[in-house]
């Protein structure tokens, strides 16, 4: 992008549409003819993913079907030093697979077998286009279950929860992307194949497949994926607590963890939250709880019989307006309804949202939730929450108007802000969605110079050309100076408790 | 941002760290790095100069609701297990404890996680973030102190397991848990085949599994959880109920090689055995290879004490889809990690060139080509 952005509009497309002829000349001969896409409106569906306010139009799609022909591609591309943006199901949050405009998307649709499923060693190999409730889904009849369950596991595919280190609703208990899966197997920008990880527990060497997990697509092309399968739980039991105040809320969560308890799923909806799903499900929020949290156990009989009462105990303890535990595996499923369906029912409410991905320690929710309402003032927009409060994961979703462009500065300030505040209170500007595009900015104010720097060294080190993805993730120095917020320092560093903002 | 040496702001004992690696690089020596030493037997000979990490002492950081701990590497490892246990939290994937003196940095470094390893995860799991003084001497941090951060390469979690190569890891924040409530030590008599069998189909099962330990034609399994599950799964999986305090010992010297199977090894080596560390794929059958054998983590680490060649051994662990670690052994010439095969070697390099381009911190401790 950089180098064109000086050169006359009219120059820049002359420029491009040279380009396109000689990548697609250079393509041609590697894959049939309906697997590669270059006219303007066939590749108009791959110019966003699930952060549709950023937009660009590729060079060309490349959709292969082998891995020959991905390797292929790849080789060509980098002998032609051609940018590559691998993806998925297009479900993402944050823009990470947003196309290069000077570059190939290589859609790894068609990858979507499951190879082997074998229930004596509790594993799936997957191709990457796979879906994550897919998986799931076939290993039902063996009683087994794949755990990281994302809110769009209908949808999203396992290359893409690789490429996020995708979470869910039952992390706490049961882990990231990164603990559920064995091996990763793909190509180098160099088109040779390599594998990271093993059916083993570990690997020689340094342990790549953690930073391969969580890279966006940066590091190598992931083409398939081994997963480990757990046995799915006897039975599984959700409390709903309503709060008359956000504090006793979050002193809830923290109470229940001290008791020693890891909860399967550990859930915040606040107020405007509660009242837009349950306008849409029905599901019997209360609607007059300052906060309602959903804390599910599951295990055998016996152990959920005994957690679900230690947790009532916590909750009442900790002020709990009400609280009602489900009967039956629809009434379970009920009361998720809501919180899974947060997403959709914000969309009834306001013509535009923007979700935000911030984790805090979990001691600071309702710090960050009474901050967040402070906010709604400053920038005059609403703000509804839904927190996985277990692992202090949150979602505010601004609600906005985008055609109306001031609405659409006050959130991205509103974003920013939210972004900024979870860095100072020790946070993380993003817990499961990815930095992608749309997070660069604030991963200036959490890493330093020396730190990005390190980052891209890690990034070249994979991929010396930076072909792989790249003006993702990591920010160049220019921008951070552009954006002028400082840098939080952590840690050892000097001052890491100092307000900054 | 400001990076005159003078003026950082660091505290002393880090200023001090960052002072020899900027001086070492210079003059172009090189530095080990040494926490406790308690495992200067693991991995290739240490090379250079001692950089002692003692000077990074204590808890900076432990809130028992957030799970989370933050440490200083050269924190002796008793010491946080003593202040994790009076607020009745754990590191789960028990961390072998070689002498008194091991550290949290020498853990983290050596990526070596215990018998629970299989049902918990591992060191690397359990790495939230770490601040790495690479080998330019900048101090870095990467991660951070909360359960779910994808802000950029997981680089804290890479530090697990390398040896010290990438740099010299000063504080770390690890997930900690509630120590299980119950647990119970069931023991079977069975052969090697049907243990590796049973103990898989067992997994495939909603039982509380927490560790096993198969040697010499006895399986010993460790269950955990709430005091209700552990019964009923005892209840159902048979065996013989082994006394707690009797278990909780034989745990312990499993999990710190004190246990008559590490004895014997230890004894062996001067005969010339080697101690290997075989890593496979939990189900795969009992290897055809002379030694005594002893089988941890379902079926996924087997301990190998032999004589037979190295390549015999590497080339039978990498058929059944893993690989053999030279543990401990009087000759390491066969170099103590499996190779690396392409483009992997090449990824090694350049990180350890990324990281450390001068090559200042220990030089071949993981592998001897990985000098930039």
């Amino acid at each position: 992008m950089g180098s064109n952005a000086d050169l006359p509009a009219a120059a820049e497309a002359a420029t491009r549409a040279t380009r396109q002829a000689e990548v697609l000349a250079a393509l041609q001969p590697l894959l049939p003819a309906h697997a590669l896409l270059w006219r303007s409106e066939d590749t108009v569906p791959y110019e966003c993913d699930g952060l549709t306010a950023y937009r660009e139009q590729p060079l060309l799609v490349a959709l292969p079907e082998t891995d020959a022909q991905v390797a292929a591609v790849l080789r060509t591309c980098h002998a032609l030093k051609v940018p590559v943006v691998a993806r998925g199901s297009g479900t993402g949050l944050s823009g990470g697979a947003l196309p290069h405009r000077m570059g190939v998307t290589l859609s790894l649709a068609k990858f979507n077998k499951i190879l082997k499923l074998d229930k004596y060693s509790r594993t799936a190999v997957v191709q990457c286009g796979v879906r994550n409730l897919a998986i799931s889904e076939a290993a039902a009849p063996l009683g087994l279950y794949y755990a990281p369950d994302p809110s769009s596991q209908i949808a999203c595919s396992i290359g893409g929860n690789v490429a996020e280190n995708s979470g869910g609703v039952h992390c706490l208990k049961y882990g990231l992307t990164l603990h559920n899966v064995l091996r990763v197997r793909g190509f180098s920008i160099e088109g040779e194949p390599v594998e990271f990880g093993s059916e083993a527990l570990d690997c020689a060497g340094l342990d790549l497949l953690a930073l391969v997990v969580g890279s966006e697509g940066m590091l190598a092309v992931t083409t398939e994926v081994t997963v480990k399968l757990v046995p799915r739980p006897q039975v599984a039991r959700c409390i709903m607590a309503s709060f008359d105040d956000i504090r006793k809320a979050g002193d809830a969560v923290a109470q229940i963890i001290a008791a020693g308890i890891i909860p399967a799923g550990l859930e915040m909806m606040d107020k405007p939250m509660t009242a837009a799903v349950e306008d849409f499900v029905h599901a019997g929020y209360d609607l007059n709880a300052e906060a309602i949290l959903l804390c599910e156990s599951d295990g055998t009989p016996e152990e959920v019989d005994e957690e679900i009462n230690r947790m009532l105990d916590v909750l009442s303890g900790s002020g709990a307006a009400r609280m009602e535990v489900s009967k039956d595996e629809a009434q379970r499923l009920k009361f998720w309804s809501g919180r899974k369906n947060a997403f959709p029912a914000s969309g009834r409410i306001s013509p535009d949202y923007m979700c935000m991905d911030s984790t805090i320690p979990r001691k600071r929710l309702a710090d960050m939730l009474l901050a967040i309402q402070a906010m709604e003032q400053k920038y005059g927009l609403r703000c509804a929450n839904v927190f996985h409060a277990g692992d202090g994961n949150l979602h505010p979703l601004i609600l906005f108007d985008a055609n109306d462009p001031d609405q659409l500065h006050r959130c991205e300030l509103f974003g920013a802000d939210i972004l900024e505040t979870s860095v100072a209170m020790g946070g993380t500007v993003t817990g499961e969605h990815g930095v992608g595009i749309e997070k660069l900015s604030s991963m200036c104010v959490q890493f330093s110079p020396e730190e990005r720097e390190q980052m891209f060294a890690v990034k070249r080190a994979f991929d010396s050309a930076e072909l792989l993805n790249p003006g993702k993730v990591i920010p160049l120095l220019s921008r951070c100076a552009e954006y002028g917020k400082m840098h939080v320092k952590k840690g050892l560093l000097p001052f890491p408790e100092l307000p900054r903002f | 941002m400001d990076s005159d040496a003078s003026d950082t702001g660091l505290e002393p004992a880090l200023q001090q760290l960052v002072e020899r690696v900027q001086q070492a690089r210079a003059e172009r020596r090189n530095l080990c790095i040494r926490g406790g030493g308690s495992k200067d037997f693991y991995g290739d000979m240490p090379r250079g100069e001692p950089l002692d990490m003692g000077g990074l002492c204590g808890i900076s950081r432990y809130e028992p609701t957030e799970l989370v701990v933050t440490v200083r590497a050269g924190t002796p490892l008793s010491e946080l297990e003593a202040e994790l246990a009076e607020q009745g939290q754990c590191l789960a994937f028990e961390p072998p404890r070689f002498a008194a003196s091991s550290t949290v940095g020498g853990m983290v470094a050596a990526g070596l996680s215990g018998p629970s390893r299989a049902a918990v995860g591992s060191v690397r799991d359990h790495v939230l973030g770490a601040t790495l003084l690479n080998g330019k001497a900048e101090v870095l941090s990467f991660g951070g102190q909360v359960m779910k951060n994808v802000a950029g390469y997981d680089v804290s979690r890479v530090l697990a397991g390398s040896m010290g190569v990438l740099g010299a890891i000063c504080e770390v924040s690890l997930k900690v848990l509630p120590v299980p409530a119950a647990t119970a030590t069931l023991r079977f008599e069975m052969d090697q085949a049907s243990a590796i069998r049973q103990l898989n189909e067992w997994a495939g099962r909603p039982l509380p599994l927490h560790a096993s330990a198969w040697w010499q034609g006895l399986l010993v399994v460790r269950l955990s959880g709430a005091a209700a599950a552990v019964q009923a799964a005892a209840h159902s999986m048979g065996g013989e109920a082994v006394p707690p305090d009797l278990a909780a010992g034989f745990w312990d010297g499993l999990r710190d090689q004190s246990d008559e199977y590490f004895v014997n090894a230890r004894a062996a080596l001067a005969q010339g055995a080697t101690l290997w560390r075989l890593s496979l794929p939990p189900t795969a059958p009992p290897l055809a290879l002379d030694g005594d054998c002893l089988v941890e983590w379902g079926g996924a680490q087997r301990w190998l004490c032999s004589t037979q060649p190295a390549a015999t051994v590497r080339d039978a662990a990498a058929a059944a889809g893993g690989h053999a670690t030279l543990f401990m052994g009087q000759d390491r010439s066969a170099g103590v990690f499996a190779p690396l095969k392409s483009p992997l070697d090449r990824i090694h390099r350049e990180l350890k060139r990324a990281f450390d381009p001068d090559g200042v911190f220990n030089p071949g401790r993981m592998y001897p080509g990985l000098c930039p």
